[in-house]
């Protein structure tokens, strides 16, 4: 290369983007708390802050878009992108590690007091049926995480119909998931606040349901990139990262499935009407 | 670099390689920068400067507790008592805050650690350079949002988040229903994901970037401990975030993770804070380890003792830094078998930390010692650390711990592990690199200087907690029976001799900046093994543009 460097790492120009996020990330969140506090125009200094971070991830994984096309992500830096994605879901996986040690903790010793009165699912709560949407969305992401394996196979043997049609079907099915799951949240008959089984439900589904989002953004980006003739069968990381991610969604969802919406009603005794 | 470059290469896509220190603006090289010294230099600039912010805070502290009654504090609330009180709740909440997140971790690790592992393992960068500077800048951001988080509302009618570093609820939920409370819960949030983007940095480039022959087992120990540290950071900050974002729903959206009346539990979240806290103390001080090995082992002119044990100590540390957390909550009514688990536990970490301190000691056994001033700093560690060593197996019976907990004996033990450990190995490391990073060689008289007056100085402040805290004075108060006057007022002067050798070391800065002599590529002789010595001083804006090969050398460490 032009620096005269002759290891194959990739040595970056400087770039606006991360300080641009930093800012914008303050923003949003001071923005959030005036908002929350109900200082006028609150909501305002949010909404520029999200619109600040939005346009830095555009704008910096433009960049790297742009990159891997132009060959500056060689077999070891495409290795280092491995090392990166499979750290980042550690620390996902410790984020949710947080969410479930608040629902055993609130459900293995439930608080003997009004609230909840010794046992779980609460006195007074009635709990989804696990089998019925949630039992039908646990089907749609399995199904989901096997139209991915299509994709990536049709990439690998440089299939790029099959590439679009199991992404779309990934997408589709992500999109299917997301609907579902609002319209059981909009027909719950508990909230969110005042009892540790709402808090505990809906933080831990709602954060999963925000990660299914993304994850589904990030599919959708490789769709996009797909019809822009990105991605060969040596060179496709983006796609794998978002398929990596695609199922660690899934694999939540599973113990999500099985100890919050099966075990904490227990086994669906617990819901009204069985 | 530039000389073998065509002109017609500034149209190719691969032109952004070719960049010189030079050739980049003032805004280019030190805003946008992708480049893991500088990037380096600005952490540890940030650092100082956090620390200053973090110091005076504690001087106001401890000029309030220099005598009983309320003399300081009263001066900037126009006299209101209660409001004393409770801005002595911010200031120590700010002490705390600032010097965890913004000074020490940002200094060992974002410094040190930046500008030296890459180095050390023959790479010419970080793995992800531009995401390297987004975490310095999350650092920043957070420490703004911490620094509005004082001047906003907190409790009724005061400012400012009183909630101590740790952040409890009901203090920090109902306790605190203005603002300050939420924008230093974003603050962490923000440090918080600035230092699990550094974790995966450091830990992909350790993994990934070594040069031919730098195995993980010929690794310099100061990169080991940064590997570790990375883990710790990588684990234990997302349940933080956890946590402290149910703290935020419990504030704004009516959950009650932490409120027993809706069913939930305080405790819980003293769980999830500590089992981030107690891995969050290693992170402090396990770069300290690695930069005291490298600079014992320089200056006793002897590869460290016990290499392979030193690394596994602190793998070791760090694994059992994951399952001690409830020694911190010896209090809050855990079950006695609980109790006698994290005791049991916890005096297991003795173990490898005494692997370390007697590899040490071995290191420098018959080793062709000199007392340069890093040396002293790295002496004074093992010294101070061993005695925080010491007074933490003291506190890690629960039995013990029930008498102990929330007394200055507590206070003095974490200072004498931080403000004697932690930042000792920092100025180890500042002094054995000074030369290395500026190009300029620091004045040696005043180095000493400095360090004798400050050791002189932390223990004189910290070392009467001990009997304050064995006699029973609580932790976090701004005022005391007349009966702690007299260690308190040895303290505060303990603190003012700091000042002084603080003052030293500034001013040894600037004289050396400006008018150092220039440093040679290895100040330090024959000692000085690690691959930083092989470069100029400073080195060139990009190192090891041929990789070094390494898979002849014996010695790596």
């Amino acid at each position: 290369m032009a620096s005269g460097k002759t290891h194959d790492f990739h040595i970056l120009p400087p770039s606006p983007w991360p300080l641009m996020g930093a800012i914008s990330a303050m923003v949003m969140l001071g923005g959030f708390v005036a908002w929350w506090h109900e200082l006028s125009l609150g909501w305002l200094v949010s909404a520029v802050g999200l619109v600040g971070v939005l346009a830095t991830s555009f704008f910096w994984w433009a960049d790297v878009r742009t990159e891997a096309n132009s060959g500056d992500h060689t077999p070891i830096v495409q290795l280092h992108h491995r090392y990166g994605m499979i750290l980042f879901i550690a620390s996902e996986v410790m984020f949710f590690v947080a969410w479930f040690w608040a629902f055993f903790a609130a459900s293995l010793f439930p608080h003997p007091g009004e609230a909840v009165g010794g046992v779980w699912p609460p006195v007074g709560i009635e709990p989804l049926d696990p089998f019925v949407y949630p039992l039908l969305n646990t089907l749609i992401l399995l199904l989901s995480g096997t139209t991915v394996t299509w994709a990536h196979h049709s990439l690998i043997h440089g299939d790029r119909e099959g590439l679009k049609q199991g992404l779309w079907a990934t997408v589709i099915l992500g999109l299917l998931f997301s609907a579902l799951q609002a319209y059981e949240y909009s027909h719950a008959t508990f909230g969110m606040a005042g009892n540790i089984y709402g808090a505990t439900f809906y933080m831990a589904t709602g954060f999963h349901g925000f990660h299914v989002v993304i994850g589904t953004i990030f599919l959708a980006v490789c769709l996009w990139r797909t019809y822009q003739g990105d991605f060969t069968p040596k060179q496709h990381f983006g796609f794998e990262a978002a398929a990596w991610y695609w199922h660690f969604v899934d694999v939540v969802w599973l113990f999500l499935f099985l100890t919050i919406y099966i075990w904490g009603s227990n086994f669906g005794a617990a819901v009204v009407g069985h | 670099m530039a000389s073998t470059a065509s002109p017609l290469v500034a149209h190719d896509d691969h032109a952004h390689a070719d960049h010189h220190d030079h050739s980049l603006s003032f805004i280019q090289r030190w805003l946008f920068s992708t480049n893991h010294k500088d990037i380096g230099t600005l952490y540890l600039i940030f650092a100082i400067f956090a620390g200053i912010v973090g110091g005076a805070l504690s001087g106001f502290m401890r000029w309030e507790l220099a005598n009983p009654g309320m003399q300081v504090l009263p001066w900037f609330t126009d006299g209101n008592i209660d409001a004393a009180y409770h801005l002595w709740n911010v200031f120590i909440t700010g002490h705390g805050v600032i010097m965890v997140f913004f000074m020490v971790m940002p200094a060992l690790i974002g410094g040190f650690g930046n500008w030296f592992v890459p180095i050390m393992i023959g790479a010419p960068d970080m793995a992800f350079p531009r995401m390297n500077n987004i975490s310095f800048w999350l650092t920043v951001t957070a420490f703004c949002l911490l620094g509005a988080s004082m001047f906003v509302p907190g409790p009724a009618g005061f400012n400012g988040a009183g909630t101590g570093w740790t952040v409890y609820p009901p203090l920090s939920t109902s306790g605190h229903p203005g603002p300050a409370v939420d924008l230093a819960i974003f603050s962490l949030h923000l440090a918080g994901a600035a230092s699990i983007l550094g974790a995966i940095n450091f830990i992909t480039t350790i993994f990934n970037m070594r040069a031919p022959g730098m195995t993980l087992h010929k690794m310099p120990l100061f990169v080991w401990s940064v590997l570790v540290t990375a883990f710790l950071l990588l684990l234990s900050l997302p349940v933080l975030a956890g946590a402290i974002t149910m703290l935020l729903t419990d504030r704004n959206f009516g959950t009650t993770f932490f409120d027993a009346a809706g069913g939930g539990d305080p405790v819980l979240y003293q769980h999830l804070f500590w089992f981030f806290g107690h891995p969050e103390v290693y992170i402090m001080i396990l770069p300290a380890f690695g930069i005291v090995s490298q600079v014992i082992s320089t200056f006793a002119r002897k590869p460290v003792f016990g290499y392979l044990g030193m690394a596994y100590a602190m793998v070791a540390i760090g694994f059992v830094g994951f399952i001690v957390w409830a020694h911190h909550m010896f209090t809050v009514g855990l079950s006695v078998n609980t109790k006698m688990y994290f005791t049991a536990a916890t005096m297991i970490i003795a173990v490898p930390t005494g692997i370390k301190i007697f590899s040490w000691i071995a290191t420098m056994w018959g080793g062709k010692m000199t007392f340069e001033t890093p040396m002293l700093w790295a002496l004074g560690f093992i010294f101070m650390f061993t005695v925080g060593g010491v007074t933490g197996i003291v506190l890690s019976n629960g039995g013990v711990d029930t008498y102990m907990h929330d007394t200055y004996y507590v206070v003095a033990h974490f200072h004498y592990v931080l403000s004697l450990g932690a930042v000792f190995g920092l100025f180890a490391g500042f002094y054995y690199w000074f030369g290395k990073m500026s190009g300029k060689l620091y004045n040696e008289f005043l180095g000493k200087l400095h360090f004798w007056v400050f050791f002189i100085g932390v223990n004189v402040l910290f070392f009467p907690m001990h009997f304050l805290g064995a006699n029973g004075m609580p932790r976090r108060i701004p005022d005391y029976p007349e009966a702690f006057a007299y260690w308190n007022q040895i303290a505060s002067w303990g603190y003012a001799i700091m000042l002084a050798g603080m003052a030293v070391f500034f001013v040894n800065v600037f004289l050396s900046l400006f008018g150092g002599r220039k440093a040679a590529a290895n100040p330090w002789g024959e000692g000085a093994t690690t691959l930083e010595w092989t470069l100029s001083s400073p080195p060139p804006f990009h190192q090891f543009e041929t990789l070094p090969d390494l898979t002849k050398v014996q010695q790596a460490h």
